[in-house]
């Protein structure tokens, strides 16, 4: 590929080599002496039957390419954009990307090979099509595009396009022109470029099911493209087009060599060059630079598959980062909990979302469910979704689960990102461990949930008020403590547990029925202080009785069920109380239920007077005033749910009322 | 070998039947429909409250001279009949009561499928992997 667009524009009459590359420069003047030659059907490697429709067309075209590519070497630089005739093709630009395995700079009377690039990308076919495009017209044999390459080029693209598999036959027949996208000056495609791309990536999928090799390929920016169908997120599909430059040479040049041994060193040579002279040509060269390279990307997934790390997989099995992360999401808006189950019915409530098939959302739970207990741990779920993502691309769901998408497997990919949820995880297991057997799943995940919630707010709460505490247990005698202590603990068996579950009215009711059960393991593990443990009750209680009575009222409104305990509480309506110092929580505390509630104030108020730290006030009160934001974060995002319970049961109220109506006048009778 | 192994829901409609040579499948379903009556013979005359492992597994239900019929009847009322080739050197009823139980577990994982409605034929691919492996190999 010696052949530069600067002999050949010197040929057309354009501006002499101002390409950037020496190589280039070379190239044309050996391309300028292939043009006659070349242009002439004589390395055609078939005939060629035009329409008159697409003799114009096509001619059309390769005018126009040519013609850019003419003045483009001239004004290599610079930026312009003009229209395609006059435009320089801001040479600097790396040709076409490897996916066209385009020859490259395609000299003059022959075709610009970043115009026909541009144009080839315009077709919105997929890289590896036009690869093979480029390769069956004969330009990568010739090393330019002549005027024959770029016709028989042109028929392949219409072939293409039209769902033909790209061969030399296809072109025989009948077809429609070739459709490409507006070809707007330079810059306007290279600004769009993005679009572009993933208008490709969109397309992928319908065009190039049955291409079996390129499915691979595609994977990466197939679901960064599906994720945001299945949710608001929107960094994955831009993130393609930011892809490091560095890391995609190497990858480059470690797929020309897999890929095209022919051409693979001097495509590769050209494409170095060409890139370095990238970053060196201005504000050009970025962008072309980074079209190419996403574009490259695609294709070097392949040839970087066993980065772990990598965001793109190399087969569709595999689970991306970003989809990981959207899968724990998910994941944790069902169940905050992400070392417990999520239950059948739950799970099958938010699949039936995803609108596919009942049959196939079985196979998929069969798949992905291994142990076959009808719930989900987090790997299982994330197995599943993916499948769900998956299949809704398009791809037929495997025979059987593949490797990586197996629970162990997933498993230890997950314990990195993990860290954090450690806590959470040490607490549930510490708490767990009076937990009810494996059976009673339901009950044992809305108990883990309670614990971790609780034993999230003891924690600041210990740490923030130990101290304004201590204090004040010091100077409490030793019968106080114990009035307290036994004053706070009977007000501690009723109380509710943690953040109650999202409002699914079943697990509410487990939810109740294990409160009992739930409250005795938990004295146990606060005993750490006694004041602090009033605090704590009153600070659970401060997030708690407010939900938990609303919750019981629903569930008791519709199911007419619900623990005796907890009927008691909806008629004590929540107080809603703030974290404060010691002495507000005094003033404000209401154990629901608990009938020594009232003789523990009197016994604290006393206490208040004594700490008169204002700073620790300070910081108390801070803490305090997070706390109850974050409480009415929660609480109102359980009001909204509640107030979609409550639609649906008034939904399901006035279906049954019209039921009634029409069945009374058969009864009448 | 199993010849058919048909599950057979509590209102006795079936909810997955199969046997292997193709041809004879109409004269299976009509041994299967036909054994029912047996099984619920079996399973009122043991009655009781108490329904454990032995009395999950019925037996040989009848024998013809090709082939013999054994039933299998789970806590909530589902049957399992299976149909062996007499032909075949006797199974042991050690292995037939493994088979149902393979049988029963791969019932209970279809049951844990938050997609299947109890009722709904049974359409699971790993279910019928099962049964391909025991129709095939007989165990």
């Amino acid at each position: 590929m010696e052949q530069g667009p600067a002999a050949a524009v010197g040929t057309a009459g354009a501006v002499g080599a101002a390409a950037n590359a020496g190589a280039p420069a070379a190239v044309g003047a050996a391309a300028a002496g292939a043009l006659s030659s070349g242009a002439s059907a004589g390395y055609c490697p078939v005939p060629l039957p035009l329409s008159d429709s697409e003799q114009q067309c096509y001619s059309e075209l390769f005018a126009r390419c040519c013609c850019s590519s003419a003045s483009a070497t001239s004004s290599s630089s610079s930026s312009s954009s003009s229209s395609s005739s006059s435009s320089s093709s801001g040479h600097p630009q790396p040709p076409p990307e490897v996916g066209r395995g385009a020859p490259l700079p395609g000299p003059a009377a022959t075709a610009g090979a970043n115009q026909v690039g541009e144009l080839f990308r315009a077709s919105q076919l997929p890289a590896e099509t036009l690869h093979q495009i480029t390769e069956l017209c004969g330009a990568k044999r010739v090393g330019y595009f002549g005027l024959t390459q770029f016709y028989v080029a042109l028929k392949l693209i219409a072939a293409a396009q039209s769902g033909l598999p790209v061969r030399v036959e296809s072109i025989k027949c009948e077809l429609p022109l070739p459709r490409f996208m507006a070809l707007k000056n330079d810059s306007e495609i290279r600004y769009s470029n993005p679009v572009e791309f993933h208008g490709m990536k969109c397309q992928i999928p319908y065009v190039t099911m049955e291409k079996n090799s390129f499915k691979r390929v595609d994977d990466g920016e197939k679901q960064d493209t599906m994720s945001p169908t299945m949710s608001p997120i929107s960094s994955p599909p831009s993130s393609p087009s930011n892809y490091q430059r560095v890391p995609l040479t190497y990858g480059y040049g470690k797929l020309r060599s897999g890929m095209d041994q022919i051409h693979a060193a001097p495509y590769e040579a050209r494409q170095l060059a060409l890139q370095q002279e990238g970053p060196t040509s201005g504000s050009h060269g970025p962008k072309p630079t980074r079209r190419q390279t996403s574009l490259i990307r695609s294709l070097s997934v392949e040839r970087e598959p066993q980065e772990s790390n990598s965001n793109y997989p190399d087969d569709p099995w595999r689970i991306t980062e970003e989809q990981r992360e959207y899968y724990i999401n998910q994941f944790k808006s069902l169940q905050p909990d992400l070392s417990s189950f999520i239950s059948g019915s739950l799970a099958k409530n938010f699949f039936t979302k995803s609108k596919l098939t009942i049959p196939e959302l079985s196979y998929i739970w069969e798949l992905s469910d291994v142990d076959c207990d009808g719930a989900l741990t987090l790997p299982e779920f994330c197995a599943a979704f993916h499948l769900i993502v998956a299949r809704k691309n398009g791809y037929p769901l495997p025979e059987s689960l593949p490797q990586t998408l197996q629970p162990d497997y997933l498993q230890s990919a997950f314990l990195k990102p993990k860290r954090d949820c450690a806590l959470f995880d040490s607490y549930s297991e510490s708490m767990s461990v009076n937990q009810q057997p494996r059976d009673l799943n339901r009950i044992e995940k809305t108990s883990l949930k309670e614990k971790v919630d609780l034993t999230a707010p003891a924690q600041d709460v210990n740490i923030d008020d130990k101290p304004a505490l201590k204090i004040s247990s010091m100077d409490e005698a030793m019968p106080k403590d114990v009035s307290v202590d036994t004053a706070a603990k009977p007000g501690l068996l009723p109380p509710p547990p943690a953040l109650p579950p999202r409002p699914f009215v079943s697990q509410v009711l487990h939810h109740n029925t294990s409160n009992d059960s739930v409250s005795q393991p938990k004295p146990p593990g606060q005993l750490p202080s006694y004041s602090d443990f009033r605090l704590l009750e009153q600070t659970d209680q401060v997030s708690e009785i407010e939900l938990h009575p609303q919750l019981t009222r629903t569930p008791s409104q519709t199911e007419e069920s619900g623990s005796p305990v907890k009927k008691d509480l909806p008629p004590s309506k929540p107080i809603r109380r703030k974290l404060r110092p010691e002495n507000q929580i005094m003033e404000n505390q209401e154990p629901p239920s608990s009938v020594s509630g009232p003789s523990t104030v009197p016994i604290v108020k006393p206490h208040a007077p004594v700490q008169k730290q204002s700073s620790k006030q300070k910081k108390a009160i801070q803490t305090a005033i997070r706390k109850n934001k974050e409480a009415n974060a929660v609480l109102a995002r359980l009001n909204s749910e509640l107030q979609q319970q409550l639609k649906e049961v008034h939904q399901e109220r006035i279906a049954l009322e019209n039921q009634l109506e029409q069945l009374r006048p058969v009864t009448v009778l | 070998m199993a010849v058919c192994i048909a599950v057979i829901a509590k209102e006795n409609y079936p909810l997955y039947i199969r046997s292997i040579p193709a041809e004879h499948e109409l004269k299976f379903h009509y041994t299967v429909h036909t054994s029912l009556d047996v099984v619920d013979e079996k399973v009122s005359a043991m009655g009781k409250a108490l329904v454990d492992q032995r009395e999950l597994y019925l037996g040989l239900l009848y024998p013809t001279e090709d082939y013999k019929v054994y039933g299998y009847v789970t806590n909530s009322k589902v049957k399992f009949v299976m149909v062996v080739d007499s032909s075949n050197t006797a199974l042991r009823d050690n292995e037939i009561r493994s088979m149902f139980r393979k049988l029963h577990n791969s019932y209970t994982d279809v049951m844990c499928n938050p997609f299947y409605n109890p009722g709904d034929r049974i359409h699971s691919r790993a279910f019928d992997n099962m049964v391909t492996s025991m129709m095939v190999q007989g165990c």
